[in-house]
């Protein structure tokens, strides 16, 4: 994927991507490190649509959401050979039971018989994580399990 | 009452004033420096408030506040910055310097000021507003917008051309000869390129020399750096702001960014006195003689700047919309425009009716400018739509 990286003399610097659908989404990092996400308009293609200020954890969070889908999809596509596991995702929310506690605390192997093979953080993929692996808002895990166990799973991570 | 205690309470006077003026700025939406003007206007000789004995402070306060907007204008861009600026856009920066200069030296002359106020208003007329631009810029959320880098580096031409300006007019205003401007130029360019140079290969090492941990030391260092520059640049006929400039640019990174932090207070507090002192020192009743000139004057460079964002903004395939914002943005003069008349009006080498003029045309750019471009897509639109209409009239 070809990224456009433009200087801001003064401002900045702004990083975006050209869309399929011929849309430029990306963000303009301020000197100050203030970042926003851009998203250019449909009629006028040079002017942005929405420039919207995001904080660092706001665009870490987001960073995860994009990223996840593409995980789980490559870990869906490992597992077809094995019917009946399944792959998904649950985000620990900012205000979770769970912000703050370990993944030993969730107690998801115990309950739902459910692996969480991965934890993504600030866009980042922490793989295999131990019990004592500390949760915090924004944190997506990804799990894997039967349909029936990641429901389960699904009630532990919403009721938190 | 003691000279003293007077001499503080007018201060005093004059703060509050101006940030109330400040406030009413931020209440309506513009930038302060036309208000400030105002203010100084106000206060000033022939104003409705004669202050005295304050000559030889706000002379120094004024002389710190173009320091210090240089230093915070060097800060801001990096050599790299500069340098790749240039590359992309010296053909529309040379239109916009003939484009723009043009106007204000021709007004100058006709009105038979001599040629050295046609200097100055060239000057005057040339240089847009970065502090009010990047400001309009930001608050309109057109930093994703695609014409932005183009503005931009429009204005990095122009800060630059400031740093081969400031040097040549200050020669010219101490009457030294034609030999010796021309002199000039040549050691301005040697010293500016000497400056890219060294900060291109050896900025972090001027970086590290001022930085320090400790705030109170690092805010000493800097500002105390940038007078010694400016005025060793002074002596050497540079320009004492252009040296301030030059140091700015030398340092880069994470410094340069600090530095801004904790200049940027003491920044607007001295620029603050120095537009005031400007409007101080024009006698209010000069403004109107001159008034009509100074509107035919904002008219010719509203349209001679828009030309320019239009054109350069198409060269690099902008649409229609994005030329008129390109346009529009660059019509905002401010600062600079001040800060070029107020090294004229201190010489004493040009025509008492310059800082009226330049007074009153700032008043305008600096109000008109940033409204131009908040309008510049409505009336686009209306345009357009206005255009369709009788079309489908006709064939009716």
């Amino acid at each position: 994927m070809n990224v456009d990286e433009t200087p801001l003399p003064g401002i900045g610097v702004r990083k975006e991507i050209t869309t399929a659908s011929g849309r430029r989404i990306g963000i303009v990092t301020q000197r100050d490190g203030q970042t926003e996400l851009i998203v250019s308009r449909q009629d006028d293609p040079d002017a942005a649509m929405a420039s919207i200020p995001l904080t660092v954890d706001e665009a870490a969070t987001l960073g995860n959401l994009l990223g996840a889908p593409r995980l789980v999809a490559q870990l869906t596509d490992e597992h077809r050979d094995l019917p009946g596991v399944n792959t998904r995702q649950f985000l620990i929310e900012t205000d979770s039971r769970f912000d703050g506690l370990t993944l030993g605390d969730t107690e998801m192997r115990t309950k739902t018989g459910v692996s969480l093979v991965a934890i993504i953080r600030a866009g980042k993929v922490l793989p295999s994580p131990t019990p004592d692996f500390g949760l915090t808002g924004g944190d997506l895990l990804v799990a894997v399990g039967t349909s029936k166990g990641l429901d389960a799973a699904a009630n532990i991570i919403q009721q938190g | 009452m003691s000279h003293t205690a007077l001499i503080l309470m007018e201060l005093g006077a004059i703060f509050v004033s101006l940030a109330l003026l400040g406030r009413l700025a931020g209440k309506i939406g513009i930038s302060p420096i036309p208000l400030y003007l105002v203010g100084g206007l106000f206060f000033g000789h022939g104003g409705v408030i004669d202050f005295t004995g304050l000559e030889n402070f706000t002379r120094i306060t004024s002389e710190i506040g173009v320091v210090l907007l240089l230093l915070l204008l060097g800060l801001e861009y990096s050599a790299k910055e500069l340098v790749n600026g240039l590359r992309q856009s010296w053909f529309a920066g040379l239109l916009d310097l003939v484009l723009n200069f043009s106007p204000g030296a021709v007004m100058a002359w006709a009105l038979g000021w001599g040629p050295i106020a046609a200097l100055v208003m060239g000057g005057v007329t040339y240089i847009s507003s970065s502090g009010i631009i990047a400001k309009v810029l930001t608050d309109l959320g057109r930093l994703g917008n695609r014409e932005t880098p183009v503005i931009l580096s429009l204005l990095v031409f122009e800060d630059l051309a400031m740093a081969v300006y400031l040097p040549v007019l200050t020669t010219v205003l101490a009457g030294f000869s034609f030999a010796t401007g021309a002199q000039t130029v040549g050691i301005s360019l040697l010293v500016v390129t000497l400056v890219l140079v060294i900060a291109l290969k050896y900025g972090r090492a001027v970086s590290t020399i001022v930085d320090s941990d400790d705030q109170e030391v690092f805010l000493l260092t800097v500002l105390g750096a940038a007078l010694l520059v400016a005025g060793v640049a002074s002596t050497l006929q540079v320009s004492a702001a252009v040296g301030a400039f030059l140091l700015g640019i030398a340092i880069s990174g994470s410094t340069a960014t600090n530095a801004t932090r904790i200049l940027e207070p003491l920044r607007d507090l001295f620029a603050a006195m120095f537009f005031a002192v400007f409007g101080l020192n024009t006698d209010p009743s000069t403004i109107p003689p001159v008034l009509g000139w100074a509107v035919v004057l904002a008219l010719v460079t509203t349209v001679t700047k828009i030309a320019v964002g239009w054109w350069a903004a198409k060269n690099q395939g902008i649409g229609v919309p994005g030329r008129a914002r390109a346009g529009t943005s660059l019509v905002a003069r401010g600062e600079f425009s001040i800060v070029i008349a107020g090294l004229a009006v201190a010489s004493g080498a040009v025509e008492p009716e310059l800082a009226a003029m330049a007074t009153a045309y700032v008043l305008l750019m600096g109000i008109f400018g940033p409204v131009l471009t908040r309008l510049a897509e409505p009336a686009l639109r209306l345009l357009q739509r206005k255009s369709a209409v009788p079309a489908g009239g006709r064939a009716r």
